[in-house]
Parts: C-alpha cells; structure tokens; sequence
C-alpha cells in the first residue's frame, strides 16, 4: 500500500492542507497508485478523515515524533521548513516542498532552493501542487549523503590541542 | 607643541590606546595554543528548535575530553530542554564518565516580539549572562545561534580580558544559511574565534570563515 505524508511541522499552512485533502488531488494520487494519505496538520484547519476500501485518508495535529510516519511514506509533501526537509532527506524519501507563498521572505527558503538546485527535493506553490504531482519522476532525485558530524569534532580537536 | 586636532583627540586616544594594545596582546597569547592534555570546560549555547538539534548533532561526534558540558537554554525553551536530557542520558549509557549542567537565561527576543522591547530585554539577558558565564569559566564556547548567544559570547569576551582567560568562541552558522547569515551570525562572526559554515557560497563572501562541508 503506497502512501503520502504531508507535513507542515509546528506551522499552520492551512492553503496547503486545503488542496491536498481536496477530491481533485485524492484522485490524482489514486492515479499513480497511492491509497493512503497521513496529514499532520498542525494548528490549522483539520480535515475529516476518510476509510473507503480504496483509500485512507488519516489526519492528526502533532505527534511527539514523525520518524514513524517519515518510514512508512513513499512520498513526503512539506512545507519548506528546515527540520522537515533534513529529515525526509536523510531517511532516503522523495519529497516535494511546497513553498507558502505568504512567507517568501523567509530565511527557511534558502535551503529549500538550494537543496532542490541540487536535485535532491522537489520545489511547488499551493497552486502548482497538482501539475507537479502529475509531473515530477520520483527518480530523478539524487540519494542525498549524510553530513560529516565527524570533520568538526576533528576541526575542534585540532584548535583545542587534543589532537 | 601639539597641532590642535591632536590635543583634542588626546584624551580619546589615551583611553583607546591601552584598550587597543592590551587587545593585541591578548590576541598574541590566544594565537599560541598548546597541546592540551586534561579535559576542556565546553559552554553550548542552545538556540532552539533546529538549533538545538544540530547543536546536539555536532555535540554526539565530540569525544569525552569535552567535559563537564554547561548548557545554556532559554527559560522558555522547554523542547530544548527535553532534548538536551535525553542526548546526556544516551551518552552516560554509552560512557560512563560523564558530567553536565542546565542553565537557563532568559530570552533575548521572542519571535514576533517588537525592535524596542526586544532592546530592554536583550539588555536583561546580557546583564543575566555576565555572572552565569564567569560562573561557568569555560574553555571552549560553542553556539549557532539564535540571539542568546551573544551576550554569552560578549561576555566570554569580557572574561577573556579581564580574568586573562584564554576562552576560544567557535560559531557554527546553520546549515539552513546557503547564501546569507543570520543576525547572530553576522555579529558573532567578527567576535568568534573560529566561524564555520556550511555551504561554499557564504565561505566566498566571508572569507575568514572555515567551510568543512556539510557537518550536520
């Protein structure tokens, strides 16, 4: 069973949650063969959950940890924020980021721009959603490698004299 | 005989010469750092949210010579807490020697909070911060920001002058910064000893910056 988590952390981006949960866009994932959407949608507007035998649609608020749901997707949707993107990145999951246009200025953007120049995320608004859902080819993403935590504490050791 | 701009700058000149001088010399002493053998007081300023979780990344490649570990925390900032607790107790299942603290400050500046009352509380948080950090005397200061940090670092920095304290800043710009720093980072990088950052874009425009790639 195929699923999508959409994510959008401890903001609220109730434009979003609005077109994913929408009949249009369930039917388009139906289409390329998914049967179970998770939502956490935090502050926001929640939508009324969904059991048919063909489809799921599930919706919660927050949760102390999203690493569960993170596994089980086989397509992650998120708003740009840092955490999230690092996170779907690093457990190996195709993402797609949908920017809110009503914060563009925000700082959180640059690293969704640039991990997405590096082929490794993909990159929406609220309006273009459904297009890039029919578009986009999961694999053409690039594996994205873990960070070197190890190189610091080398750099740290060698100012400090512990080398 | 003295040309009459100069006698007038004198005075200023007075008070800024030794300042300047006992700077340099402070700079000379710090330059020459020496093979360490027993273990390092580590002061980790913890921002926040994704601050707090790359801090904590960074802190879990560190080896056991970085002891006891202070952290400064927000008062407000109970996630950073939490988070902080359960890093320490993974480590002390894995070695046995280990030694920490919690201390909280209060914030700088709340998001959405206004410019002129974030003045009167950063002034707070930096008078809150001198005693706690020569409380603290650490050797190694290690932050990423958000703002708490810098009355720390400043304060580091009055420690560093008046005790004859040898405290070595390392600020660690976050890997969400590709093309611009942050407000902290943009202070701390004239005051931090060392400055890392984690995308080649920002080691161009600022040159004494240190890049190792990505490290978080």
């Amino acid at each position: 069973m195929k699923s999508v988590f959409v994510t959008v952390g401890t903001t609220c981006f109730e434009e979003l949650i609005a077109v994913v949960s929408a009949p249009e866009t369930i039917q388009i994932l139906q289409s390329l063969g998914y049967s179970r959407l998770v939502l956490q949608v935090g502050g926001g507007a929640a939508p009324t959950p969904l059991r048919t035998p063909a489809f799921t649609l599930e919706v919660f608020r927050f949760r102390e940890s999203l690493a569960e749901e993170f596994q089980r997707a086989d397509l992650v949707i998120s708003h740009a924020g840092a955490g999230t993107c690092l996170e779907t990145l690093e457990k190996g999951k195709p993402l797609l980021v949908v920017i809110n246009e009503k914060l563009m200025n925000n700082h959180q953007l640059e690293l969704a721009r640039q991990l997405y120049k590096d082929e490794h995320l993909f990159y929406c608004t609220c309006s273009t959603l459904l297009e890039s859902l029919k578009s986009i080819d999961l694999s053409t993403l690039k594996p994205f490698p873990p960070g070197q935590p190890e190189k610091f504490a080398a750099f740290l050791d060698s100012i400090t004299g512990f080398e | 005989w003295v040309p009459p701009l100069l006698s007038l700058l004198s005075p200023v000149l007075l008070v800024l010469l030794p300042i300047v001088l006992i700077t340099a010399l402070l700079l000379l002493v710090r330059r020459n750092s020496i093979s360490r053998t027993g273990p390092l007081s580590l002061l980790v300023v913890a921002g926040s949210g994704g601050h707090t979780t790359e801090m904590l990344r960074l802190l879990g490649s560190l080896s056991l010579s970085y002891s006891p570990r202070h952290y400064i925390f927000a008062d407000s900032d109970k996630m950073s807490e939490d988070k902080i607790r359960s890093f320490e107790q993974n480590r002390a299942e894995t070695f046995s020697n280990f030694q920490f603290t919690l201390n909280r400050i209060p914030r700088c500046r709340e998001v959405q909070q206004s410019w002129s009352s974030s003045i009167l509380t950063t002034l707070y948080s930096v008078l809150y911060s001198f005693p706690l950090t020569f409380r603290l005397k650490p050797d190694l200061i290690l932050c990423n920001g958000p703002g708490t940090c810098v009355p720390i670092c400043i304060s580091a920095l009055l420690l560093d002058i008046l005790a004859l304290r040898k405290v070595i800043i390392v600020y660690v710009e976050s890997i969400c910064r590709v093309e611009t720093l942050s407000l902290a980072g943009k202070i701390l990088y004239y005051f931090s000893d060392y400055f890392i950052v984690q995308w080649p874009a920002l080691k161009e425009k600022y040159p004494k910056s240190v890049y190792l790639g990505r490290i978080v």
